[in-house]
This record gives C-alpha cells, sequence and structure tokens, in this order.
C-alpha cells in the first residue's frame, strides 16, 4: 500500500516501500520522478530507494492538490525503460583499503576471498543518489552479505571507499562520517562540482566491482 | 575589495542554496537565517539571493581597501566601523582603510555582511553558496580565512547617507526564554508513542552544542520512543526535518543536511521558522508546536508577503534618504 506523507507544507514522501526491495516498483519511481521533473510546479524530485520525495514552492501550489496529482501520478506510472550503461570500478580489495573486509566474512561466513568473489559477482544497479554529492545506493548485493550498519557510524571514511551496508553497495564520494562497512577502495573519481556532468553514475546505471590490476 | 582580519572554520559565503542539485545529492545549503541575508541586500539595493558572509564565529572583522557599500543584518551584535557604533540590521559606505568589526552576538546567533554587488565569486553548480562537505562553491569551497582578499561584483554604486540608514524595525529574533518553531507532522509521526508525541510538544528541548549548519541536535529529559521497531530504506530529507535516532533525542536537519536520511521522522518545521531556530543559541530551549497544513501554507504565504512588504518599505524609504 503506497503511502503519502507530508515533508513540511512544499515538499510530500511517497512511500512505496512493501517489505523487501522491489525493482519493479524502483522503475515506477523513476518514471514518476521524470514525469514530475517536467512540470514548472515541481522544484525538484528525489528518488529514494522504493520511495520519491517531491519539492514544490507552497506559495503558488496548493499541497492538497499536488498530493492528488501525485497519487494519480503514481497510480498509472508504468515501470521505466531507461538505457542502462555498464560501469566498470576497479577496486584494491582489503587490507589496508578495506579493513572491514575479516568481520564482512565472518557475518557471512565465509573466507575474505569468497567474500571479495561474492561482492564482484553482483550486478549491481543504481536505485538512488544521495545523502552525500554523487553517493548511489547500489541494489544487487548478495544476501549474505547484507550485514547491517556500523551502530555508530565512523568519523572519517576516505573518498573512494568500497563499501557495503543495509542490504546496499555503496562508495564513498567524498571523505565524511558514514555507518557502513568499508571492503577496498577505488580511484574512480565519483563526483566533480566542476564536470559537464558532476556525477559520474545515472540512476539506473549498472555497476560492475572487478579487482584492480 | 575586502580583506579579511579574522579566521574561522565557520564562516562562509552563502546565498538562497542550490534549489535543483539535490537529485545529485548536493546539499540545498544558503544562508541559514535568509530573512537577515535578504535584508542586508535590500538595504543595498541588490537582488534577495545576492552571496554574502553568514558568521557564526566573533568577533569577526575586515578591512576595505575600496568605498564599499554594505549593510549588516541577522543576530543583536555590537558592531562598530572604526569608532562609529552601528544600529542592527543597518547599511552604510565603508571608505578604504576603514575596519569593519562584529562582536558576539547579545542576542540571536548569526549575522550577514552584504556588500552592494555581491561577493564576487563563481556560481557552482547554480548557486555561490560553500558547500563545505562537497568543498565547492564560495571561496575555494572553504570557511574563509584570515588574509583572504574578496571583490565585490561590479555594480553602480548607490548614494547612501553618511551615517548609514536601516529600518526602525530589525529582523525578529528568539527570546532568551525560547524558540517557539510550529511542525508539521511526518511520515512515521503516528507510530511513535501517544506519551512521546505528548512530551514531543510540551518538553523544552534544548540546543545542545551539536549545532551546525548540518543539524541541530537537541536534548530533552524524556526520550521519544516508536510503537515498533522500524527499518526504513533510505529517502530524500528536507531541511526541518525531525529526525528521531534511536537514542531518541531529536536532530533537526539544517540547510547542509544529508539529501538522504534513515532515520524516523517525527515532524518538518516550517519554513518560516527555520531562521529562527538558525538565530537560536546553544544551551537555548527549543519548543514544538504542531500545526495543521492550512495554518502552515498561511504561515507561508504571510512570510512571502512580509517580504513583499518589507521590499516596498525599503524601497520607499530609499526615496526619502537625505543626504
Amino acid at each position: 500500500m503506497t503511502r503519502i506523507h507530508m515533508a513540511g507544507a512544499s515538499g510530500l514522501l511517497l512511500d512505496a516501500a512493501d517489505g523487501a526491495f522491489n525493482d519493479m516498483t524502483q522503475r515506477r519511481i523513476w518514471a514518476t520522478s521524470r514525469e514530475l521533473n517536467a512540470r514548472a510546479d515541481i522544484v525538484q524530485t528525489i528518488p529514494g530507494v522504493n520511495n520519491l520525495l517531491v519539492m514544490f514552492d507552497a506559495v503558488k501550489t496548493d499541497p492538497a492538490a499536488m498530493e492528488t496529482l501525485l497519487r494519480d501520478m503514481w497510480t498509472q506510472a508504468s515501470a521505466d525503460e531507461i538505457p542502462t550503461r555498464e560501469i566498470v570500478v576497479p577496486v584494491a580489495y582489503g587490507g589496508i583499503f578495506g579493513e572491514d573486509l575479516a568481520l564482512v566474512a565472518r557475518f557471512a561466513n565465509l573466507t575474505e576471498e569468497e567474500t571479495i568473489e561474492a561482492h564482484m559477482a553482483g550486478r549491481y544497479s543504481v536505485a538512488a543518489i544521495g545523502a552525500m554529492a554523487g553517493f548511489v545506493y547500489l541494489t544487487g548485493l548478495d544476501p549474505r552479505l547484507a550485514i547491517p550498519r556500523r551502530d555508530s557510524p565512523r568519523l572519517r571514511v576516505e573518498e573512494g571507499a568500497v563499501v557495503i551496508g543495509g542490504g546496499h553497495a555503496g562508495m564513498m564520494p567524498c571523505t565524511s562520517p558514514s555507518g557502513w562497512h568499508i571492503l577496498g577502495r577505488t580511484n574512480l573519481c565519483l563526483f566533480d562540482a566542476f564536470r559537464p556532468e558532476p556525477g559520474l553514475l545515472r540512476l539506473g546505471d549498472t555497476v560492475r566491482f572487478v579487482r584492480a590490476s | 575589495m575586502i580583506e579579511i582580519l579574522t579566521g574561522s572554520s565557520l564562516n562562509t559565503i552563502q546565498d538562497f542554496g542550490r534549489r535543483h542539485a539535490m537529485a545529485m545529492g548536493v546539499a540545498q545549503g544558503g544562508a541559514m537565517d535568509r530573512l537577515a541575508l535578504g535584508y542586508g541586500n535590500l538595504l543595498l539595493d541588490n537582488p534577495l539571493d545576492t552571496a554574502g558572509i553568514e558568521i557564526v564565529f566573533f568577533p569577526f572583522r575586515v578591512r576595505f581597501h575600496a568605498e564599499t557599500s554594505f549593510a549588516v543584518t541577522g543576530a543583536d551584535c555590537p558592531v562598530t566601523l572604526d569608532d562609529l557604533t552601528l544600529p542592527r540590521d543597518w547599511a552604510i559606505t565603508g571608505r578604504p582603510g576603514q575596519t569593519l568589526s562584529i562582536r558576539a552576538p547579545r542576542q540571536g546567533a548569526r549575522a550577514y555582511l552584504t556588500v552592494r554587488g555581491g561577493l564576487d565569486v563563481p556560481a557552482v553548480l547554480g548557486a555561490r553558496s560553500t558547500d563545505l562537505k562537497g568543498g565547492f562553491g564560495g571561496l575555494e569551497g572553504r570557511a574563509l580565512q584570515k588574509g583572504d582578499r574578496l571583490t565585490c561584483a561590479p555594480a553602480a554604486s548607490i548614494r547612501l547617507p553618511a551615517a548609514g540608514y536601516g529600518l526602525s524595525r530589525p529582523c525578529p529574533l528568539p527570546s532568551a526564554e525560547g524558540t517557539q518553531v510550529r511542525v508539521l507532522p511526518a511520515a512515521e509521526h503516528d507510530i511513535f508513542t501517544p506519551e512521546s508525541l505528548k512530551t514531543f510538544q510540551t518538553a523544552a528541548w534544548t540546543l545542545t552544542p551539536s549545532a551546525n549548519r548540518m543539524g541541530y541536535r537537541l536534548e530533552g529529559q524524556e526520550t521519544l520512543m516508536l510503537t515498533r521497531k522500524l527499518n526504513l530504506f533510505s529517502h530524500g530529507i528536507l531541511p526541518g526535518t525531525v529526525q528521531v535516532p534511536p537514542a531518541g533525542q531529536p536532530i533537526i536537519q539544517m540547510m547542509d543536511a544529508n539529501t538522504c536520511g534513515g532515520y524516523p521522522k517525527i515532524a518538518t518545521v516550517i519554513e518560516p521558522d527555520l531562521r529562527l531556530l538558525s538565530q537560536t543559541g546553544v544551551g537555548a530551549p527549543v519548543h514544538f508546536r504542531e500545526i495543521t497544513r492550512d495554518d502552515a501554507v498561511q504561515a507561508i504565504r504571510q512570510d512571502a508577503s512580509d517580504l513583499r512588504t518589507l521590499a516596498a518599505e525599503i524601497s520607499k524609504l530609499r526615496t526619502q534618504l537625505v543626504f
């Protein structure tokens, strides 16, 4: 059952989550987001994981009318078929770059090598972008690696850290606090505010991790 | 050109922030007290959202190396231009060699220095605001340091009275007794226990020292509890969102907040009251009051209309200035 909640007077959060992550729902989220962004009365949208935050200007737009519009649009939305690109991410696994590899291996009841193989075997999809500039929430993580986030976040996780947490995979676009577990390090530049397209990854992109040579 | 004489890791260049980059994960950013920044710009006949300096670390001093019309607005600080004491929310012209000094606020927490034409720094992703986390915007993506020299964007000079000018009615600031903020229920509101929902509105929450442009952590005698454990997927969040992590003490997301989060949300502070929070000092009490969406919309529209009235008043006053 999809719920629409207030996010202040100028925002609405459409929450379509129903238990486990649903790929079809996610494609409908992207489609709804794109359709909304074509409208002049929408300031911006933030697609989350099986949810969508919609922002508008309550000075000009009636929130109740916007809620009705959003519900109608969502009901009619069909799954987005956006062209997907494949991005290959080279990773230096373990050692000083992957301080949680041993912990994750114990959690998954695998050897460190099997843990790396399981991480590389995934075909991940960029479900959402956010938290920090250029951070991607990747779905498609091997369920054996779905270790919960740390109880208290590390105050400093380095840019390029290849991380997993809460059933998702990700990579740190900048040095920042994080509660995710660190498996390795990539030297890809994930976000640069001065590039024509600042973020390296787009919604729907497929990501594959390989061992850095 | 102005030269910064005092360094800190917190004083930054801000405008109204990035309204269209959150989908990339970029914080909205922008002045924590938009009304105060806007007020300064109106006094200088700049567009409302022109970039100025947000000052949270005092004393703050600058030296003018060229004739510069400027305004100091926001918190109630002792402000002097060389030996001349300036009233609150005041615009005046500084001459080369003069020093402007802004000392710790008597009331409020953030002061804004705006200059005629605005600060000439490049727009990045649609704004001149400093994004400290991302390391871009403002001056080289960082806080202002001692010795930094900032130029003003070219603009026709404006004539101001020798002693400057301002409105007799300055920007409202929260009272010492505490800050009242109006909120709307957010997504997980109804999953909190009835006692927690009552506590949320009746308790005096104290603003802790963990209060910065990303978020304001509050502390209360009681904790806010959910009726059941939730495991939320990551979702977009806006400035004003009141999150409740497992410890049960609320955190209000501010202008540089992460664009996505995963903690339960009890409420959202309405936009007109966010600036009051930003002017609240550490240790001061904060009170939440739930209102309806209709009342919130009315408050937001009233706020927009008040700003238009202010702009009209200042514009009228400018025609009556005596030189």
